[in-house]
């Protein structure tokens, strides 16, 4: 009886030998931890389950028949974060270089059917040399099964994605449907083609790092959504950010105890909004002032900056926050934030994330770049995200206010449940200098005159009080009781049901 | 008494005299520029008149601005703090032809004193002991050069009219002393209206020591004691205290006498302060007069017991003074901290922007002394670059001069100023430097001891200790709290575990947090057990502990797995993680940090006023590159290396952020 539990122990061990002592070597020797030493920093101590262990694959070509470790370069099973439920699967590029073969693909798909079924997130390690190439079609295959359970999880369960190594060619894909995909800078990279390819094929000189680096992704691309010095970094956010996300769709925003209390007065915000109409202030200030414990979650911080997107907590429950910020590009609404904005505001509407929007908006960023790009399209996707969206929504306005861009920003008549305003909001279909260039175009010749109308159109438009007339707003708050009065919005909204139309799915201007 | 004050200047000065004129039932009058309309001194005065745009040049400098708001508020007399008109003649006369009353001395005394030639004069003649230098205005820089060999290098260049480090410049060399001479002059027409220039013999080893004189106009001239502000950072007061630790019974009393013996050759009457070099031997001499209440002048009220602001309203109204010489006694031992928006990290430069957060401790007396916290600013307020970066004059009085520094060390560390660089981290080293404590310093403290800058303090071991048992205990506490999270799987939820690995100042240590109702007790891997008690909650900026019995305040903010700990003039990473997540730790890359060395970025938010170089050229080491202009001072920014410039990014005239490129080298 004896030997047979020791069998057990003895296969186990060599299944999680992994590719062995060289290269879990040489593995470490890039800065890079293994695929179980990861798992074991993510998940709470002891509590991995593993599933397919000693599953091996079943290819004979090339000589692989003679080469069958157990558990095929993928490790896979659930536990908890923080005492949470998680499916996790984390690639072992010490065996096969990660490489994803049918048998491997099968282990990520049973852990995500389960992750559907069971109602838990799902967090990837991708860290994978590409398809296993001695497998042919069978590997491509096992990539289109994981890409139809990403698609069939999207909105089911939140799929976070973590890139630790390298993701070519076809493995993108999975990742890039995930709601979340985080690199570490250095050592992890993503694209399509490789460097190699891109040379023969366009004679273009890039590195790996310069082609798809965590510095690429988080700047210029918008693929990943933030980058951590390392490993072990990356994994205990990972774990932080964790802890904002529901489990699954049907289940609210979790909460856990705060200590910071929800009528909490910041003075300090009645001169946040300088004197000068023109000079920018950091909304970062104003998201940290309202978060609980200036705990605050960001999300793309390195992309389109002139949108802030993030989590933080309320009252110990997790809010999603949109905001303009003026410190970049004026806070103007662009290609690239609306892009930003809307894919973060359909994350928190598909998983019940109440949303905080912030609202300091000169109008869109005018530009034969931006036309040329479809602004016009790119633009409409926030604003459809915004109209879908049937969580809560509680809308700041803190200074500007403009044209088409204050419709866009979870106003009033995209079903806004709280649209506040500070004394110092202007809202308007523009500022007063240009609405006044085109009323009075016969007096631009006297400066004296437009100046007059100028102040003239300030203050008949420059301030809350035309919109809350007209129940635009459903109050001008003091900028210093902002905390509260959001607080009180969201507690109010605990019990918000709202539905859309039945229909089989939109069809938002992808 | 008067009913009406006008106090003409802006800042803490101006929120101090207010607080005093308020307590003596007089009515207050504030001026303000464009960019004080929401300043701190607006708020407290009872009326408050708008004198004109931001630069001081065009408001608090204008003597008809300041006239008018007087004549519009029928304010009876004066306060004007220190700096801006404060020892200006021609306003203290303007007021007196108005029949305004000029809470200060008279203007025949401000002009004896105003011109340090003069003053110098007048000092020798009263019997007063003085430095040698050359007491005539120097034309041009030639001239400069060639005096400052006469009396000798090193050299100090004075601006005239100067005062408070503007206008001042030390040279060794004659390369020195030429530019020295210009920079002077240039401050000193931008800070003052007045480029004249005189140079004198740097005394080298000198402390600082001054007497603070208060005279009436009855003929009552009395000395309240000294105090030493021999830590200075370019002639620039850092922090001050009194009694000196350095003068005896009989020094004192002569430097008060003759102090007292200069006050009444020029008919002095209100405070003033005669400052004094003093060399290793107690030997002083005479430096100038400030014919003015100084910026240091709380630390002489805590030992005294006397309010000078109201003695300066008193002695303007013509009353005599109501106490005698041998009243005055030192009672104990006060500190004052400058905290100046500079960034000590980056060679103390200017920093500007808005306060975030502005919680200074709470003032009045504690269980061991008191804390007195001067200021001009508030939560949410700006620190404007068109004034001094002064932030705030934090006090500290206790028995003695050991207590009072401990005082101060909490009183520092309890401190929470955030949204600007400002310089608590390094007065609080200053507090916690041995030589300091041993009162042994000298006006070169800081560029003897800090050669190299500041790069923040390293705490000693036993308090490294102190902070890895409160670091371990916090973070038990924060990671009890998320397993608190909504959604969990019932029985199978997280277990926070006891033993923990906290890394800071590049020490490990393995700790056990035993934890019960009131508190945890850490144990060391060596046996070592320090107890923590404290009501910090996850997520508070600053927490209260005991640790071993010890009282500490530590600034903190949640960085991934651990915390950023600020204290004692540290700021340190402290890492609180499991023994596998500390061992897998070991295993990252250390990555050296970006390259920037080929760029002549700008420190300090300002002005471009000179690019002094052009695309191609050679440049050698300590070659100045460009000028800043920021807070009035003008800074050079010098070459650091050999090298060819290949770009120049930027025009003269250019406003500049931190970190912007200037140029660009080869």
């Amino acid at each position: 009886m004896a030997d047979i539990l020791q069998e057990l122990e003895t296969r186990r061990a060599a299944a999680r030998a992994g590719g062995g002592e060289r290269r879990v070597a040489a593995q470490h020797a890039k800065g890079k931890l293994t695929a179980r030493e990861r798992v074991e920093l993510l998940l709470d101590d002891g509590s991995f389950e593993e599933f397919d262990l000693f599953v091996a694959h079943r290819a004979v070509d090339f000589g692989m028949a003679a080469d069958r470790p157990a558990g095929d370069g993928v490790v896979t099973g659930w536990g908890t974060i923080n005492g949470r439920m998680v499916y996790v699967f984390s690639q072992d590029f010490t065996v096969f270089g990660g490489s994803l073969s049918e048998t491997h693909a099968q282990k990520i798909c049973k852990i995500m059917d389960m992750a559907i079924q069971n109602g838990a997130p799902v967090i990837g390690i991708n860290d994978s040399g590409g398809a296993r190439i001695q497998e042919g079609v069978a590997s491509l295959a096992g990539y289109a099964e994981v890409f139809q359970r990403n698609v069939l999880a999207s909105g089911v369960v939140p799929q976070i994605s973590l890139i630790m190594g390298p993701c070519a060619g076809g493995a993108v894909y999975s990742p890039a449907m995930t709601d979340f995909i985080f690199m570490v800078k250095d050592s992890s990279c993503m694209f399509v083609t490789g460097p190699d390819v891109v040379k023969t094929v366009t004679n273009e000189q890039v590195t790996a790092e310069e082609l798809g680096g965590a510095s690429t992704h988080t700047r210029r691309s918008s693929v990943a959504d933030g980058a951590y010095e390392n490993d072990v970094e990356a994994l205990a956010e990972t774990r932080r950010l964790f802890d904002f996300l529901p489990l699954h769709n049907r289940q609210k925003a979790p909460v856990r105890p705060f200590f910071d209390a929800p009528d909490r007065v910041e003075m300090s915000l009645d001169t946040l909004i300088p004197a000068n109409p023109n000079q920018p202030y950091d909304m970062k200030e104003l998201i940290l002032k309202i978060a609980d414990e200036s705990d605050f979650f960001e999300i793309q911080k390195d992309f389109a900056g002139n949108i802030v997107t993030g989590f933080l907590r309320i009252e110990g429950q997790t809010v999603g926050v949109v905001a303009n910020q003026p410190m970049v590009l004026a806070g103007c609404l662009d290609i690239d934030s609306s892009r930003k904005a809307a894919r973060f505001v359909r994350f928190c509407d598909a998983f019940e994330v109440p949303i905080l929007t912030l609202v300091d908006v000169p109008g869109f960023l005018p530009g034969v770049a931006q036309e040329y790009g479809g602004v016009i399209k790119h633009g409409a996707k926030l604003l459809f995200a915004y109209g879908e969206a049937t969580v809560p929504k509680v809308t700041v306005i803190t200074r500007k206010a403009y044209g088409g861009a204050y419709d866009v920003m979870s106003s009033k008549h995209l079903r806004g449940d709280f649209n506040y305003a500070w004394p110092t909001a202007e809202i308007a279909v523009m500022g007063a200098k240009g609405a006044v260039e085109i009323l009075y175009r016969s007096e631009l010749g006297d400066g004296q005159k437009i100046a007059a109308r100028v102040k003239d159109y300030e203050a008949r438009f420059a301030n809350p009080f035309v919109a809350a007339e007209r129940g635009f707003i459903d109050e001008v708050i003091m900028p210093h009781s902002t905390r509260r009065r959001v607080a009180r919005a969201f507690a109010s909204l605990r019990g918000k049901r709202q539905e859309n139309p039945w229909k089989k799915h939109d069809n938002i201007p992808l | 008494m008067f009913k009406k004050i006008l106090i003409a200047n802006r800042g803490e000065i101006a929120c101090r005299v207010i607080k005093t004129a308020r307590k003596m039932g007089i009515a207050t009058v504030a001026v303000y520029s464009d960019a004080d309309r929401g300043a701190l001194h607006v708020k407290l005065a009872d009326e408050a008149v708008h004198i004109g745009p931001s630069p001081a040049a065009q408001s608090y400098l204008v003597i008809d601005r300041i006239m008018e708001a007087v004549r519009a508020t029928g304010a009876e007399a004066v306060h004007p703090g220190y700096g801006f008109l404060s020892e200006n003649r021609a306003f203290a006369a303007a007021l007196e032809a108005a029949g305004v009353v000029f809470i200060g001395p008279p203007s025949k005394a401000i002009e004896a004193m105003g011109d340090k030639i003069t003053s110098k004069k007048i000092a020798m003649a009263a019997g007063v002991s003085t430095v040698p230098g050359y007491m005539g205005l120097i034309a041009d820089a030639d001239e400069a050069v060639r005096i400052a060999g006469e009396v000798g290098y090193p050299v100090m260049i004075k601006a005239s009219a100067g005062g408070g480090g503007k206008g001042m410049r030390i040279a060794w060399t004659e390369a020195e002393a030429r530019e020295g001479f210009q920079s002077s002059k240039n401050e000193a027409a931008a800070s003052f209206g007045d480029d004249r220039i005189f140079i004198e013999k740097f005394v080298t080893q000198p402390r600082h020591i001054e007497i603070q004189v208060l005279a009436d106009s009855h003929g009552n001239c009395l000395y309240l004691h000294e105090r030493e502000c021999s830590i200075q950072r370019r002639n620039q007061k850092v922090i001050e205290e009194a009694p000196s630790p350095f003068l005896d019974e009989a020094t004192r009393k002569a430097m008060g006498e003759q102090a007292c013996a200069l006050a009444r050759a020029v008919g002095y009457t209100s405070a003033g302060t005669v400052e004094f070099i003093v060399d290793g031997n107690r030997n002083f001499y005479f430096l100038e007069m400030n014919t003015r209440l100084q910026v240091e002048h709380p630390v002489t009220e805590l030992i005294t017991g006397i309010d000078l602001v109201e003695q300066m309203i008193r002695v303007a109204h013509a009353e005599p003074l109501s106490f005698r010489q041998e009243d005055l006694k030192i009672n104990g031992w006060a500190i004052e901290s400058r905290l100046y928006a500079e960034d000590p990290y980056r060679n103390f430069l200017p920093s500007i922007g808005r306060l975030t957060r502005y919680r200074p401790p709470a003032e009045g007396p504690t269980a061991t002394g008191i804390v007195r916290n001067d200021t001009g600013v508030f939560e949410g307020g700006e620190i404007s670059m068109f004034y001094d970066p002064m932030i705030a004059k934090l006090c500290t009085w206790a028995p003695t001069r050991a207590a009072a520094i401990d005082e101060m060390r909490l009183a520092l560390d309890t401190f929470e100023v955030e949204g600007i660089g400002h310089n608590l981290p390094f007065v609080g080293a200053v507090m916690d430097h041995p030589r300091f404590q041993a009162g042994t310093i000298t006006t070169a403290f800081i560029a003897e001891e800090y050669p190299d800058g500041f790069q923040g303090a390293v705490l000693p071991g036993p308090l490294v200790l102190r902070v890895a048992a409160a670091a371990a205990a916090m973070n038990r506490v924060a990671e009890i709290r998320r397993t608190r999270i909504s959604g969990t799987m019932d029985n199978h939820r997280r277990r926070v575990g006891d033993d923990w690995v906290v890394t800071l100042q590049a020490e490990t240590f393995r700790v056990t947090v035993e934890a019960d109702a009131e508190g945890s007790d850490v144990v060391f891997a060596d046996g070592t057990r320090l107890r923590v008690a404290s009501d910090w909650e996850p997520g508070r900026p600053l927490a209260r502990l005991i640790v071993g019995g010890e009282a500490l305040a530590i600034k903190t903010s949640k960085i991934p797995m651990g915390f950023r700990m600020r204290l004692r003039g540290a700021d340190l990473k402290v890492l609180v993680q499991s023994e596998r997540q500390h061992q897998l730790s070991g295993l990252m890359l250390q990555k050296a940090p970006p390259d920037t060395s080929k760029f002549l970025l700008c420190p300090m938010p300002g002005l471009v006023v000179k690019i002094a170089v052009s695309d191609g050229e050679e440049v050698q080491e300590g070659q100045p590159l460009a000028t800043v202009e920021a807070m009035k001072m003008e800074n050079i920014l010098k070459a650091e290396r050999r090298g060819v410039v290949k770009a120049v990014r930027v025009e003269a005239g250019a406003s500049l952020k931190v970190d912007d490129v200037i140029l660009e080298f080869e």
